[in-house]
């Protein structure tokens, strides 16, 4: 089957470079599953997971707190805030994320609304990764 | 001249100096490679949002409300400039080189008529910009407690700029840092941070892309959207580097000073002990001389 490159990058490094057959990537108006040939995109991404599907099967899981992709015809770069596999998530740390991110919102409640919607956005961020711990 | 017993007193205490120096030194380098790993390890990222933001920056520019981190707040007039130094010394000209810049930096935008405000990170450029700057200053930083530098830090530093930014007290922001260029030489310079110097489109993005066509991204969200969320990455990240670059331009001339201590140290160590020597064989034919003309006496 046709690939395409996957690269996932966090500030702090490389996690991911080589060819793949589908990635599902969790944008902010909904998960969007990228095959090669894909139309030209630059996209903000949310708190979610990202599932690289090779062979076949799924291999990778790899969940990220929010970050941007760009997408072209034959690569698929991701820029994540911050990227952890599935399988090394912590629920007692996701739990203690959801935890702060909710009181950073509750703080946030007479600040401007583009504030709260990011404190909003860092809640959601943080729920995701709860469940994503779980799930694993 | 001193007795064998003042000369040897100072041979040891120098010994145990090139012992702490040679011990320095062997840290800097470890350190040094590590900071260095760090600092290729962010490359990747770097590199990528440079290319995204070309593309998206392109986009927007000739739009009247793109993001005033983008463009500016279409003013000259207060300069904000990020001054990043190491929080040790005994790292030779190190932090006096980036000390040093900043001031004439400073210097020069005043007699411009500009106004100046300083934010200092590590402890170092604080104290050395202090006693002439200390009206400038509008914050400092120090990282003397935090283990292993990260991109949190970085991050803390932009929103902390941003916000800035937002409640218009700057106009343009300059970064001032150490350029690492290799291990023994770290270059002062200073980099713009906002209004964000685009990347060209067709000189950084056309290498990148060779054998592609030129691309028409659709945006998802909208490009302003997008650009505004990716600014303040792009700022951070930027710091990160600077942050990262000035750690290992830090242990790179740490290693280089504690080297040439070491070196010296053997040198001083050479010459008091021929001094040691010398004193010690007149010491020894001055006995003579006495015992013999005490014998001739007889």
């Amino acid at each position: 089957m046709a690939t395409f490159d996957l690269e996932l990058v966090s500030p702090e490094r490389l996690l991911l470079s080589r060819p793949v057959e589908m990635a599902v990537i969790p944008a902010v108006e909904g998960d969007m599953g990228v095959l090669p040939n894909h139309a030209p995109m630059i996209v903000a991404l949310k708190g979610g997971v990202i599932r690289v599907t090779e062979g076949g099967r799924e291999t990778e899981r790899l969940f990220i707190m929010g970050g941007f992709a760009e997408i072209t015809p034959t690569r698929v770069t991701v820029l994540a805030d911050e990227a952890t596999p599935v399988a090394t998530l912590s629920r007692a740390a996701a739990t203690q994320r959801v935890a702060e991110a909710e009181a950073a919102l509750a703080a946030a409640t007479n600040d401007a609304p583009e504030i709260r919607e990011k404190a909003m956005d860092r809640v959601m961020a943080a729920r995701a990764m709860q469940e994503a711990a779980q799930a694993a | 001249m001193a007795s064998l017993k003042d000369l040897r007193g100072r041979i040891n205490s120098v010994k145990s100096t090139r012992k702490i120096t040679q011990a320095m030194k062997m840290v800097a380098a470890a350190k040094l490679r590590r900071a260095q790993a760090q600092a290729e390890a962010a490359r990747p990222y770097a590199q990528r949002m440079e290319r995204m933001l070309a593309s998206l920056g392109a986009a927007v520019a000739d739009s009247p409300d793109a993001p005033k981190m983008l463009i500016g707040t279409g003013r000259d007039q207060v300069h904000l400039l990020v001054v990043v130094t190491a929080e040790r010394g005994l790292s030779g000209p190190f932090n006096t080189n980036a000390g040093r810049f900043a001031r004439a930096r400073i210097r020069a935008l005043e007699a411009e008529g500009k106004t100046v405000k300083l934010l200092t990170v590590g402890r170092k450029g604080a104290t050395y910009l202090k006693r002439e700057f200390g009206s400038r200053f509008v914050g400092e930083v120090s990282y003397h407690n935090v283990k292993r530098i990260g991109f949190e830090q970085a991050d803390e530093l932009a929103t902390r700029i941003t916000a800035m930014l937002e409640a218009g007290e700057f106009d343009v922001c300059t970064l001032i840092y150490n350029r690492f260029q290799s291990v023994i030489s770290q270059v002062a310079s200073e980099q713009r941070l906002i209004p964000a110097p685009l990347p060209a489109n067709d000189t950084a993005a056309a290498p990148a892309a060779a054998g592609e066509l030129p691309a028409l991204y659709e945006y998802e969200p909208s490009e302003e959207e997008l650009l505004a969320a990716l600014l303040p990455k792009n700022l951070a990240i930027q710091i990160y580097r600077a942050l990262l670059e000035n750690a290992a331009g830090f242990y790179g001339s740490q290693m280089t000073a504690m080297d040439n201590a070491t070196r010296n140290a053997g040198d001083m160590i050479n010459r008091l002990t021929l001094n040691y020597n010398r004193t010690r064989q007149a010491n020894i034919t001055k006995e003579l001389i006495e015992i013999i003309s005490g014998a001739e006496a007889v």
